[in-house]
């Protein structure tokens, strides 16, 4: 099934830019920018971070920022968004102390690692397969059912298509006409196993017929092209005509996690050939190409982002281990039963071990491994 | 004051609850206009409406998933399962989401669900559709367990579950569901609706089901009248007086009225339905031993289905406890 795919940002050369869409002014396209270069600068720290032993196995997500700050920013404050462990982060654009996600990754519960979606409409990090996109058709249809103009968004990967939950939300939506959108960051590998393994579907967006929804292809290194592709399907979902299923067709530039090796399994000269289309170079491209970002700007952007990355840091670093109590803390939102209290005392009875280093899981390959 | 049975009293609860707090609803396969297989569910739709009672499409983990979305934006959904086996495809989202939702939250965006279960046999139901998965649940950290064996526990306690800000699941012995009536008050046991939450009590205490002092019998759900039955006949048959604890709460235990009993008659019974290895009347047993074991007079003993795939019903009554296998239970105790 051919299906054209979406796509804004040219390469400055021989594949032309297409016009800015409507709704996108210059401080728009300038926030996104912020947005995505914010997003980098978490992501690469998180790696050095625990390259150097300060937090544990991480999930890196570099290459896929445009799915995730375009998608965001085609939402409204008020829309909720359900992300995955690739998007750990995305609710620094909404709030969330980017310390906490930090802290998260470090191995930190209670105030210190977890935020309250409420507060952020932004879901808890995901980390099972496909689960958290019922509570997104979930949390559409109790908006519709109370009036609000409210539509959510989940984010999951292609090998989020083949988990059951990804068909019973894909149909509840569309039983149900949620104001859904599916964003499905099709990066083509989970973890070793390539798209060809996962699904015999030659797109991700076909998928979407078998529920009577639109499905849309769209360059997954286009933020531009993600925030249309999004806003077209809130649009849609606020006017009662339903969910739709996004597929951002893109590529694991990096690997699975700080724990992967991709050398085991893939020929990474193919990685080489896509790292180039990654979307911070070329949204820098497209901005310098419309005038509105120059070098010094560019530069004050980064700046800014790095200092506010480096606070975060500074702020995680500053946190000590959570006290014991931390494991019965909200475990019910009604209170400790009984055993948690003895099981308190059994703890504090006994001499407490000391807070250990973070590691992970060796490298597969530990000749191999250790460095990106 | 309506002289009800346990469907009737459950039937109340929901048409309460819906009618005091409109953040209610309910979903689940052919609940709406069927009114549910079982008729626990009859007349809501009529009264509220098809924006808050859903039939929902054949899939549990979708069900259960998108109630907990509806919680989070403020709704209290109550999901039904089935039948209890039906639960088994809904089970990671009980696990993974309902029951860690309140903990990655700091305590703060519990998902407020309550997942109705009718369980176990005796109905003569083809194959799976009577399990006893409840100690699946009580293994979870993050669900409250509980299971009426009374009309009116049933209609006081799901009123609860449904006030009460965690998940709660909500195991329905559907052998007693039409066993027998009871007078229920239709006034609510406490106001519901205003955030306060509901009592503690009605989730986490047992129910002395009957007095004695000579020999106790631990039980839940279905077993709980044929264990009062078979201590009626200890009385006449031995003169033994038999107090029968119903547990009520699955998760947490009432550790109390558990040691109390074993305490007090000196010998313990646990009765359950469900396979015997790691089953309830292990962690029973274990509490009483761990606390109050110079007490005993006997060791704490089991009488429960067998660890095996519950049968066809041709042979249900060979795996169901039965007032004899009971009887014979606590004749070892005794006289052990």
């Amino acid at each position: 099934m051919a299906m054209e795919i979406i796509r804004i940002i040219g390469n400055g050369s021989e594949v032309p830019d297409a016009p800015v869409p409507e709704g996108l002014g210059g401080k728009d396209l300038l926030e996104l920018y912020r947005w995505l270069i914010l997003l980098r600068t978490f992501d690469e720290r998180a790696v050095a971070l625990q390259r150097q032993g300060r937090i544990g196995t991480y999930a890196i997500y570099w290459g896929e920022e445009g799915t995730q700050a375009g998608a965001l920013y085609a939402c409204e404050e008020t829309d909720w968004v359900f992300p995955s462990y690739r998007q750990n982060s995305i609710g620094i654009l909404r709030g969330v102390n980017p310390a906490t996600i930090y802290a998260w990754w470090r191995g930190y519960g209670g105030k210190l690692g977890f935020y309250n979606p409420r507060d952020h409409r932004t879901g808890p990090i995901c980390v099972p397969i496909a689960t958290h996109l019922p509570h997104a058709v979930g949390v559409a249809w109790a908006a519709k059912q109370r009036g609000d103009s409210v539509a959510s968004l989940a984010w999951f990967g292609d090998g989020a298509t083949s988990e059951g939950d990804f068909h019973e939300a894909l149909n509840f939506a569309s039983v149900w006409k949620a104001p859904t959108v599916f964003f499905c960051v099709n990066n083509q590998w989970a973890i070793s196993t390539p798209y060809h393994k996962q699904t015999a579907s030659q797109t991700i967006a076909e998928k979407a017929s078998g529920y009577n929804m639109p499905g849309v292809r769209v360059d997954g290194f286009d933020p531009v092209a993600c925030w249309k592709a999004t806003r077209d399907a809130l649009d849609r979902a606020r006017a009662g005509e339903g969910p739709t299923l996004i597929e951002a067709y893109c590529y694991r530039i990096a690997p699975h996690g700080t724990a992967d090796d991709p050398r085991l399994y893939r020929d990474e000269s193919v990685t080489e050939r896509w790292r180039p289309l990654e979307p911070v170079n070329r949204m820098t491209g497209f901005l310098q190409r419309l005038g509105i970002l120059d070098e010094d700007k560019e530069a004050a952007i980064r700046a800014e982002a790095k200092e506010l990355i480096a606070a975060s840091v500074k702020e995680m670093e500053s946190y000590t281990q959570p006290g014991q109590e931390v494991l019965f803390d909200g475990v019910y939102a009604s209170g400790r039963p009984w055993t948690f209290d003895e099981g308190l005392e059994e703890l504090r009875s006994v001499e407490r071990a000391a807070e250990v280093r973070p590691v992970g899981p060796v490298p597969a390959s530990s000749e191999q491994g250790g460095d990106v | 004051m309506a002289s009800l049975t346990m469907v009737e009293a459950l039937n109340l609860a929901l048409h309460q609850a819906m009618e005091a707090d409109d953040r209610v609803v309910l979903l689940g396969e052919d609940v709406a206009q069927t009114g549910g297989v079982f008729r626990v569910t009859a007349g809501l739709l009529d009264r509220f409406g098809e924006s808050r009672i859903v039939d929902t499409p054949l899939a549990e983990a979708g069900i259960v998933g998108s109630a907990i979305g509806m919680s989070l934006y403020g709704l209290l959904p109550i999901v039904e399962i089935q039948f209890d086996v039906f639960v088994y495809p809904g089970f990671e989202q009980i696990v993974t989401h309902a029951a860690r939702y309140a903990w990655r939250s700091k305590g703060e965006s519990p998902a407020s669900i309550v997942i109705r279960i009718p369980y176990g046999g005796g109905v003569r139901a083809p194959e799976l559709h009577s399990d006893s998965p409840e100690a699946l649940f009580a293994h979870v950290p993050g669900l409250k367990v509980v299971c009426p064996t009374t009309p009116s526990d049933a209609r006081d306690m799901l009123l609860a579950a449904i006030e009460d800000p965690d998940p709660v699941v909500f195991m329905e012995p559907k052998r007693i569901y039409r066993a027998g009536r009871e007078e229920v008050s239709e006034e609510l046991p406490f106001e519901i609706g205003n955030g306060h939450g509901a009592p503690a009590e009605l989730l986490s205490t047992a129910r002395v089901a009957r007095e004695g002092t000579d020999l106790a019998i631990i039980t839940y759900g279905a077993t709980v009248p044929l264990s009062v039955q078979a201590a009626d006949e200890l009385a006449s048959d031995r003169g033994i007086q038999t107090k029968v604890l119903d547990l009520r709460s699955l998760y947490p235990f009432d550790i109390e009225a558990i040691c109390s009993a074993a305490s007090e008659c000196g010998r313990v019974l646990v009765v359950h339905e469900a396979p015997r290895h790691a089953g309830l009347g292990a962690e029973v047993s274990s509490l009483i031993h761990e606390r109050v074991m110079l007490d005993l007079h006997a060791p704490v003993m089991r009488v429960t289905g067998f660890d095996v795939p519950f049968p066809q019903f041709a042979n249900e009554d060979d795996y169901l406890p039965s007032v004899a296998r009971i009887k014979q239970g606590a004749n070892k105790v005794l006289d052990w």
